[in-house]
């Protein structure tokens, strides 16, 4: 059984079809590359993987359970699903140790020091221990990030979503969080990323998945994806970005 | 109990709605002018009269209205000159309106980015004309909503004047109650008149800045 | 003219109590009126339409209208309904509701300059909108809008002066009571002023010290 299983998907912003019609199945363990030009509708359909939008027709199921608002409250969705984001969305006002360990203590229920351990652990794993007590504003974007991807793996979430979450980072912070990514794809962590890094969807991806005007128009093995384009499209694409 | 009826509570009240109108506008307009000359000068070089404004604005700011028309009504009748309710509550709340105004404006100056000044420094602009050319033309756009919406704050603040004498329109329903005791109703209609005055000025000023950050952001 | 301070002396206790009543009606409303305000901004945003439309009408009307007209509709109108205030009553109502009124808005103002993506981000990570609300939108609504709203509760302070008008004896009605008596109107209300003065720098002073530990403070250290 797939862990994430998208059927016909449609959504649309008033009289603009952004998605019309996505059809994706991805195993866990699988690290899924979403390519694509800027509107093709790849943020659209990650956020609709998550709920922050709703969809208008079609299935989403995430390990074998239905998405919609009714039986899924967010409490119960971020048991399956994380997300971080390309600005980082950090609260402001919590240090880094409190932003990882806001969720599993409010929604969770985990006792402080429950939760501060875990916290600990999470922040190492990014390579961040030793900023547990600073404060979001104090770190580099590239350290802000992965404290984000800390702060969405202390949920234990089956999937992990990350929409262009290198995108606002200076170029020599990036090679950190792609390491961090790296690692997580190693230990079997399920990676659903939008991202413009071509190395990174040839080299740690398993499946690269491209997009073209709210359609799946091209995808497969990473590898063989990348060096032999089928469609004139994706072509383009390519040679457009490298 | 009295031969006072609905009609004649809502025209007296009417009437009186004149005056607090009539005091709105002077406290308005001479408190505009003063606040002008208020703003001007604290922007001047002089770090003294920057100082001497900004005390003038905290006293203003920092003490309550009533107060400051109980001091302007006994401060001038102690200096043995007879001053009427309406003379005390006109001065009071002109000096009031030109600290506030002066407040707002001040920021709105402030609020023009430095290389605006940089750059009329440069043509050769002095200080003055740089505020008459560069600076205060973008100054007034973004000062128009919150000196509208000020202008709400001057009509609540006459009802002050009652308490010192002056038959404005809290006073004339204070009087009226006295006379027919039906203060449910006539202090729902004080309200009211001040309601009618105020709101449309507030949804003017809400408009203005929607306006304005829209304009802004294009 | 000369001025007279010494005949005041007789008067330092009334004085005092004046101070007090001032003092302890304005912390009543402050704590009152933006509790309050922090329920109201909360349905005005999440509640039903004709709860939003009822909060809305109701800052308008507050917004709207002298302060002083809200406290005599409140302490001599409201009898008229059976509904029978002592003066202090009336006035610690009036203050509150008039100070929840602006609070409101400026609160509101607050929450809408708060990103998105802190609504998402706390979304994701599956908090309720109650729990968004408590634990990620409060705090930096409320650091936006220190300033202005602490600002209200000084204003709310300096409007109190108006209660002595329905014999509340706050500091304003003690000046109006020493003037009766010595006939040195201008010497008790100059002291007054100055009292008011310096409550209100002295709570500016406070609330920025309050500010800087609670909200600032905390988040304070890249300063
Ligand atoms: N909240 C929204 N409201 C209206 N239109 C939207 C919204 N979000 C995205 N869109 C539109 O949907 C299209 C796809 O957007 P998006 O999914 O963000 O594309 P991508 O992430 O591939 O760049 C764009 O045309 C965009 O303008
Ligand atoms: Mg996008």
């Amino acid at each position: 059984m797939s862990l994430v299983r998208v059927d016909a998907l449609h959504k649309s912003f008033g009289n603009n079809e952004v998605l019309k019609g996505i059809d994706l199945s991805i195993e866990a363990g699988e690290v899924v590359s979403i390519i694509g030009r800027s509107g093709s509708g790849k943020s659209t359909l990650l956020r609709c993987l998550n709920q922050l939008e709703s969809h208008d027709s079609g299935v989403i199921e995430i390990n074998g359970r239905t998405l919609d608002a009714t039986t899924m409250t967010p409490a119960r969705l971020s048991e399956e699903v994380g997300m971080v984001f390309q600005n980082f969305n950090l609260f402001p006002h919590k240090t880094v140790g409190e932003n990882v360990m806001l969720a599993p203590m409010v929604v969770r229920g985990e006792r402080e020091r429950d939760a501060a351990r875990r916290a600990r652990k999470e922040l190492e794993r990014v390579g961040l221990a030793e900023k547990f007590d600073a404060w979001p504003e104090q770190l580099s974007g590239g350290q802000q990030q992965r404290v984000a991807i800390a702060r969405a793996l202390a949920l234990s979430p089956r999937v992990l979503l990350c929409d262009e979450i290198t995108s606002a980072l200076d170029p020599e912070l990036v090679g950190d969080v792609l390491r961090v990514l790296e690692q997580l794809a190693s230990e079997g962590m399920t990676l659903i990323l939008v991202t413009h890094e071509m190395g990174f969807a040839r080299d740690v991806g398993n499946r690269v998945v491209f997009m073209h005007q709210g359609r799946i128009h091209e995808q497969g093995d990473a590898k063989t994806l990348l060096s032999e384009p089928q469609t004139p499209e994706l072509q383009q694409f390519i040679s457009a970005v490298l | 109990m009295t031969d006072f009826t609905l009609w004649d509570i809502v025209r007296n009240l009417l009437l009186a709605m004149r005056w607090t109108v009539a005091l709105s506008l002077i406290a308005f307009a001479g408190g505009g002018l003063v606040g002008l000359a208020l703003t001007v000068l604290r922007l001047s070089p002089a770090a003294w009269v920057r100082r001497l404004v900004a005390l003038y604005i905290e006293l203003f700011q920092g003490t309550p209205l009533l107060m400051q028309l109980f001091l302007a009504y006994f401060g001038v009748a102690a200096l043995g000159v007879d001053i009427s309710a309406w003379t005390a509550a006109t001065i009071a709340l002109v000096l009031f309106t030109s600290a506030f105004l002066c407040d707002i404006w001040h920021g709105c100056v402030r609020a023009i980015p430095v290389g605006q000044w940089q750059a009329a420094r440069v043509l050769g602009l002095d200080r003055l004309r740089t505020l008459r050319h560069v600076v205060l033309p973008q100054a007034l756009r973004i000062a128009i909503a919150p000196t509208v919406g000020f202008s709400v704050q001057v009509i609540k603040g006459t009802a002050l004047a009652s308490v010192i004498g002056f038959a404005e329109l809290t006073r004339t329903g204070t009087m009226l109650n006295n006379a027919t005791f039906q203060p449910f109703t006539i202090f729902a209609f004080v309200a009211l008149g001040y309601f009618l005055l105020c709101y449309p000025l507030s949804l003017y000023a809400r408009y203005l800045e929607k306006r304005l950050n829209v304009a802004g952001s294009r | 003219m000369t001025l007279d301070f010494s005949t005041l002396l007789p008067y330092t206790d009334e004085l005092v109590m004046g101070l007090l009543v001032t003092v302890m009606i304005t912390v009543a409303a402050t704590l009152l009126g933006i509790a309050a305000a922090c329920a109201l901004v909360w349905f005005k945003l999440n509640g039903a339409t004709p709860l939003r439309v009822m909060i809305q009408t109701y800052i308008e009307l507050l917004r709207n209208t002298p302060f002083i007209v809200q406290l005599f509709f409140i302490f001599f109108g409201l009898p008229a309904l059976g509904v029978t205030l002592a003066a202090w009553q009336a006035a610690l109502i009036a203050m509150t509701l008039n100070l929840a009124a602006y609070s409101t808005e400026i609160l509101r103002a607050g929450v809408e300059a708060i990103p998105r993506g802190q609504f998402e981000a706390a979304r994701v990570l599956g908090l309720s909108r109650r729990q968004t609300w408590r634990h990620v939108v409060l705090v930096p609504a409320m650091r936006n809008i220190y300033p202005a709203l602490t600002n209200q509760c000084i204003i709310v302070m300096l409007g109190s002066a108006v209660i002595s008008q329905i014999s509340v004896n706050d500091l304003t009605w003690v000046a109006n009571f020493i003037a009766s008596r010595n006939f040195r109107n201008f010497e008790a209300y100059l002291v007054v002023t100055l009292i008011y003065l310096a409550l209100a720098v002295g709570m500016r002073q406070l609330f920025r010290l309050a500010g800087w530990y609670w909200l600032g403070g905390r988040q304070g250290r890249a300063l």
